[in-house]
């Protein structure tokens, strides 16, 4: 669904209005026309700070998600900084997930305090292709120190949201000065013809957009490449069950609510 | 004792003149080697010991107890039998390392005095006479003199009884005149008026990188470390020590390591020499620029890498290079963050969990033997129904590292349960024969 084009006239004429503030931003597609036009300007902006969490028991060990943001990495050029207290992410799976090994530096700081200087350093730099942030808590203060570190020198950056304790993780509600806000939780997997599991499927929400409306999607996992996909037969869906699924999670995102699976709990 | 004495006491003994002089040249190079590698301020403390101001140094080797580690172990690989203390004070520290430790002993901060009051009194530095007098009037302990009054004690014996009393619990400051190679790069500046605020210290630290980089140009080198010596009026000294992981001969950037860390500079009642020297340089000579018509270069990120590496230490930034092993938790090795790229990776073939739990936990489940998933397992106190599952891959143990592994198997499966969350679990043995572990299941990793 595009916008309408005095939307579009409209949103042209603030981006002039925020352009001594901030440089053009470069757009980094999905390549998947369902997320791509839901975002302002086709895609996720580069310079600029995204926020991803897990839904559920994602929200502890925040396992979707970081694949999430590995996708996103892996289609950005260069280094990438990964910043985290706990060292339980596996290597191999990032790469699985198209982020090889070499492009990782993986800083593993003492404390939440030093995660958030390191991921300021990295965004500020401009020579790395991304910064990823395993944090808990995210101040409104910070995070815009962040989102204007990132804008400055057109890194994307990527805090992952991740608690310790499922009460921890409704401070996910709480407002920050991210440009985007996903949730990524699993869903059962593509059926196979044959027993075994085949590629893994999330529920992506949009939870919160500048510029953009929130929304939610069925996605197939990253491939080998990072990319997302949807799956045939949720692509040929028809409107009427999309539109009953935007209602859903309106509902759902204004309570506040964590996750919308907190029975597995 | 007379060596004949000794030689009729133990037959066979040989006897060789003792060199103080070669054993003080000895001390002086092993001082010059530990300012090299641990720490801004060594020097010998003969006739037998070294003694090292880890003050704002000891991150860059990830801590006071792996810097301890390093240094017995460095000295053991060479011979000599080392044995190290970390403690509050020179003095304390002394004793500790020739008294209690074992190889090695590390005092808690603000500690150091308790233990000290139970050594033996010969730990406090004195001649041998004064200590025997001490004995002599039953003394034995430190914690005996501590007690007693100071002034019939002076008397008897001089002030230095007390003034070794007082720097070995470090009410007494003890200046530790530290060991200079002959070619170091130094630049230093004195201060007619002592300065202390933070602002000032960040300007002369930026003039003072300004002149060490004009002297390591002349020279062709690039500093890999920098020392930071503040000399204050109270004849104490504190140091900064940054390290880079190439050769960097950028004014800026060196300052900018260093103004870093001056928060942790305790001023005092003011600043009166600044020194900078390059503890470790290496050439770093002029280089060639690609091609504008080739490819856009790669980023230089050297200088983010320095800046996180001296805030969260440098063991702490690394990345992941694969290492060819079926085994999950060895198939990966740490690397320096700066090292070149390994162009491999691991096998695509399975799929691995996002997260690895860094001990397998013990999960309860009714399964099929020998090669069947879970039906459903229980972890964490949750009853989960597995709904689809993926495996077995089997696992074999790496005979050639241990012992114990040499016939173990793991059967790694994925499975999903019914929310569709997805789990990777594996079974220690073959399912057949318990020689090859114990059938017990384990959760091992998390997927996305």
């Amino acid at each position: 669904m595009q916008p309408p084009a005095t939307m579009n006239a409209l949103r042209e004429t603030i981006r002039r209005i925020e352009a001594g503030r901030k440089r053009a931003s470069a757009i980094l597609p999905f390549g998947v026309a369902e997320l791509d036009g839901r975002l302002p300007g086709g895609g996720l902006a580069m310079g600029a700070l995204h926020e991803v969490a897990g839904g559920g028991n994602g929200a502890i060990d925040g396992a979707a998600a970081a694949l999430f943001a590995a996708g996103i990495m892996a289609r950005t050029k260069g280094p990438v900084l990964w910043c985290l207290t706990r060292p339980d992410l596996f290597a191999p799976a990032i790469a699985q997930a198209g982020l090889s090994a070499d492009r990782v530096i993986y800083v593993e700081a003492g404390d939440e305090t030093s995660v958030l200087t390191c991921f300021e350093e990295g965004l500020r730099h401009g020579g790395l292709g991304g910064v990823v942030a395993e944090l808990g808590r995210l101040s409104m203060t910070h995070s815009r120190r962040l989102q204007l570190a990132a804008e400055s020198s057109g890194t994307p950056g990527i805090a992952l949201r991740r608690w310790r304790r499922q009460a921890d993780a409704s401070d996910f509600g709480q407002p920050t000065a991210a440009t985007t806000r996903w949730r990524v939780s699993v869903l059962p997997s593509a059926p196979l013809p044959v027993p075994g599991i085949g590629r893994a499927r999330w529920h992506v929400e949009l939870i919160r957009c500048r510029a953009g409306e929130n929304a939610d999607f069925e996605v197939e996992a990253c491939d080998a490449q990072g990319r997302l996909a949807v799956s045939a037969e949720l692509a040929d869906r028809s409107i009427q069950s999309g539109a009953a699924r935007l209602g859903s999670t309106a509902r759902a995102a204004g309570t506040g609510s964590p996750g919308y699976r907190t029975a597995v709990a | 004792m007379p060596v004949t004495q000794a030689q009729a006491l133990i037959p066979g003994l040989t006897v060789t003149d003792a060199e103080p002089m070669a054993d003080m040249a000895g001390l002086e190079r092993l001082a010059l080697w530990a300012l090299h590698r641990y720490a801004p301020i060594v020097a010998a403390d003969p006739p037998d010991g070294l003694v090292i101001d880890a003050t704002g140094a000891a991150h860059l080797l990830g801590g006071e107890a792996p810097m301890l580690h390093d240094i017995v172990a460095r000295l053991g690989a060479v011979g000599v039998a080392a044995r190290a203390a970390m403690a509050d004070s020179w003095g304390a520290a002394h004793a500790l390392a020739r008294f209690v430790a074992k190889p090695m002993f590390l005092a808690p901060a603000g500690t150091s005095r308790d233990i000290l009051l139970t050594l033996p009194i010969a730990a406090l530095r004195l001649p041998a006479e004064m200590i025997a007098g001490l004995r002599r009037l039953g003394f034995e302990r430190i914690g005996d003199l501590a007690d007693q009054p100071r002034a019939p004690l002076a008397l008897r014996f001089g002030p230095q009884l007390h003034r070794r009393l007082d720097q070995a619990f470090g009410t007494l400051a003890e200046a530790i005149e530290a060991a200079r190679p002959p070619d170091l790069i130094e630049v230093r500046r004195n201060f007619a008026e002592p300065i202390g605020a933070a602002e000032t210290i960040a300007r002369y630290t930026g003039i003072l990188v300004a002149e060490l980089c004009t002297m390591l140009e002349a020279k062709g080198l690039g500093a890999r470390r920098l020392d930071l010596v503040f000399h204050r009026v109270d004849a104490q000294s504190q140091a900064i020590r940054v390290g880079t992981a190439l050769p960097v001969r950028n004014v800026k950037r060196l300052t900018r390591l260093l103004c870093d860390k001056i928060e942790t500079i305790d001023p005092g009642f003011g600043i009166e020499i600044m020194t900078l020297c390059a503890a470790r340089s290496e050439p770093f000579g002029p280089k060639q620029l690609t091609s504008l018509l080739a490819d856009e270069p790669e980023a230089d990120i050297s200088d983010l890498i320095d800046t996180i590496a001296n805030r969260v230490g440098g063991d702490r930034l690394y990345r992941f290079a694969p290492v060819a092993s079926d085994v999950p938790e060895r198939s990966l090795s740490r690397i320096a963050a700066t090292a070149p790229p390994t162009k491999t990776n691991w096998p695509d073939h399975w799929p691995r969990p996002t997260r690895l739990l860094p001990n397998p936990e013990p999960i309860e489940t009714v399964a099929l033997l020998p090669d069947h998933p879970p039906v459903n397992f229980t972890w964490r106190g949750i009853r989960r129904r597995v709904k689809r599952a993926d495996g077995p891959e089997r696992v074999f143990g790496e005979w050639w590292k241990r012992d114990a592994e040499l016939i173990a198997v793991r059967d790694y499966f994925r499975i999903e349960d019914d929310a569709g969350e997805r789990f990777w679990v594996f079974r220690a043995g073959d399912g057949e024969d318990t020689a090859t572990g114990s059938h017990r299941w384990f959760l091992h990793g998390i997927f996305g």
